[in-house]
């Protein structure tokens, strides 16, 4: 498997947790993995997005232009990367924010109201746990469980509050996508 | 082992940590300003030497003070403050004092950009400040190997009493890859015989890159081109991939390098037979093996994140019989894969403005 997902919102809806959340489930299952940031001089507030690569081969470019995956988190990243997302590859829009559709038929296009589904988790700013649960469910790219172990990791000490929070965001993320039809 | 995931700044600074990093003085500038962050926690943590300095003059005037002293030590920045410090570097291999620098390139001409760049080319490989010196320059193409050289970039700088280069670029300090870390060195070491470390007991010694006798300073310059001439010999290092059978040969090093495996992977996937060639040390640049493979392969192209300054380096090794082609990026701009598949491919299009133009393929 070879796998570039492109994450893109605004600064601060953590874009680029959620690809280094990716890069680490990667990683422990054994795989080769990058992740870089597109870092502009804006801090939060600005747009932002990271490239999570995952693939069974050595990674040469970090960098992709049309990514077998985006997940777009707010109108300007879905103007910007719907219409580069390879043919037969997958879209996930938070419809919470985006009311568009790309209007593609060759990808698979899941709009997902992401912010709203976090909401009922309990933390209203895991939209992007929330997607990257509909991108495993939708890919299997890599098992929930490694990224449940990694939430667990990162939120297990600080806070059980927000770490429940972010698992539920997780499993509804992923049940969303399940209860889609075929 | 244990892999981990790394950022390339926080990943090159740690392993400068266990490579036996006694004392660092920077200042901060995107992309390497985590490098810096990390060192402000970890150096204390360790007992050891951090300062941040009020500017890079400072900070590669107090490497170089630590460098007498005999202290392994370390500064890092990124293209502007690499070029305010040539003067302290051509002071130090004037000196014949070891240390180690980072650059993390990026755009420019001037204050440019954040983003990613490898313009700083010559300045490195020729020497940058004035006189006749070299620094013996690494170029990374991964974290992993970013890691392991930096970690060895010490000893090389002891060895030849002279500066150690890991040029490197914001891709590589903003990335994270997986990383298998080395282990913790002890820091400490015997007297070198030339460090100031107090003369109780023994002669003065003094450090110093003033030579006002023409004659003194000429044997000077003698002894420096002798070591010169000894790096050139053991240090040359490359990687090459998939030479063996190539009718094309791309030349390309640091993060350009990356990019150009991906087309080049998907130009064997199209039946065309394309090798990679990558220098690792910048200087000394590889120049024989180089010559020996553009025998065999008589079609280069030369990939860079500048105007073409590898460039010249590859038309000294392969002489006037090799076709060479040149594809850049500048600015701070980054290649592609379709871009270098294309040109590959022989279809040479202009490089385009915006970065985001698809370019119709074979």
């Amino acid at each position: 498997m070879h796998e570039e997902i492109i994450i893109a919102g605004f600064g601060g809806q953590g874009v680029l947790f959620a690809g280094q959340l990716l890069a680490y489930a990667g990683m422990n299952e054994g795989r080769h993995v990058t992740w870089i940031p597109s870092y502009g001089p804006e801090m939060r507030g600005g747009t932002a997005n990271c490239t999570t690569i995952i693939s069974d081969e050595e990674i040469g470019a970090p960098v992709v232009r049309r990514p077998s995956t985006a997940i777009v988190l707010n109108p300007p990243s879905m103007d910007k990367y719907a219409p580069l997302v390879k043919p037969h590859g997958l879209l996930i829009v938070d419809s919470s924010l985006i009311a568009q559709q790309s209007g593609r038929t060759d990808i698979r296009e899941i709009a997902i109201p992401a912010k709203d589904i976090a909401a009922e988790a309990g933390l209203a700013k895991a939209a992007n746990v929330v997607a990257i649960g509909a991108l495993i469910a939708a890919t299997g790219i890599v098992q929930f469980e490694t990224v449940v172990e990694l939430l667990t990791l990162k939120f297990g000490q600080r806070s059980q509050e927000i770490l429940a929070a972010n698992k539920r965001a997780l499993r509804l993320g992923a049940d969303y996508v399940l209860k889609l039809p075929a | 082992m244990n892999r981990e995931l790394w950022e390339g700044n926080q990943a090159i600074a740690e392993a400068a940590v266990r490579g036996g990093l006694e004392a660092y003085f920077g200042y901060p500038i995107t992309p390497q300003t985590e490098l810096l962050e990390y060192l402000s926690k970890r150096m204390p943590e360790l007992g050891r030497a951090f300062v941040q300095a009020e500017s890079e003059l400072a900070a590669i005037n107090m490497v170089y003070g630590a460098a007498t002293a005999g202290a392994r030590t370390m500064t890092s920045s990124s293209s502007p403050g690499v070029s305010l410090m040539q003067e302290g570097l051509s002071y130090i291999a004037g000196s014949e004092v070891p240390c180690v620098i980072v650059d993390m390139m990026r755009g420019g001409p001037g204050l440019g950009n954040i983003s990613p760049g490898q313009a700083d080319y010559n300045q490195l490989v020729r020497g940058g400040g004035h006189g006749d010196y070299h620094s013996l320059v690494l170029a990374p193409s991964t974290i992993q190997e970013a890691v392991t050289l930096t970690y060895n970039a010490f000893d090389l700088a002891e060895k030849y009493r002279g500066i150690v280069v890991i040029a490197a670029d914001g891709n590589i300090g903003q990335m994270m890859e997986p990383v298998v870390m080395p282990p913790m060195r002890q820091i400490g070491h015997a007297d070198r015989g030339w460090e100031l470390s107090g003369a109780a007991g023994r002669p003065r010694r003094i450090i110093s890159s003033i030579g006002l006798d023409p004659e003194v300073m000429e044997r000077i310059n003698a002894r420096l081109q002798a070591r010169y001439r000894e790096i050139e010999a053991n240090e040359v290092r490359f990687a090459e991939r998939q030479t063996e059978d190539a009718d094309l040969l791309v030349v390309a090093f640091g993060s350009a390098a990356r990019i150009a495996q991906t087309a080049i992977r998907e130009a064997r996937a199209r039946g065309i037979r394309v090798g990679l060639f990558r220098p690792i040390t910048l200087w000394p640049f590889p120049y024989q093996r180089l010559a020996e493979l553009a025998q065999r392969i008589p079609r280069l192209l030369v990939v860079e994140m500048n105007a073409g300054q590898m460039l010249n380096d590859v038309r000294l090794a392969v002489g006037p019989q090799a076709v060479v082609s040149f594809y850049g990026r500048t600015g701070g701009q980054v290649p592609m894969p379709e871009e270098i598949l294309a040109q590959i491919g022989g279809m040479a299009p202009t490089p385009s403005t915006n970065g985001a133009r698809a370019i119709a393929l074979l």
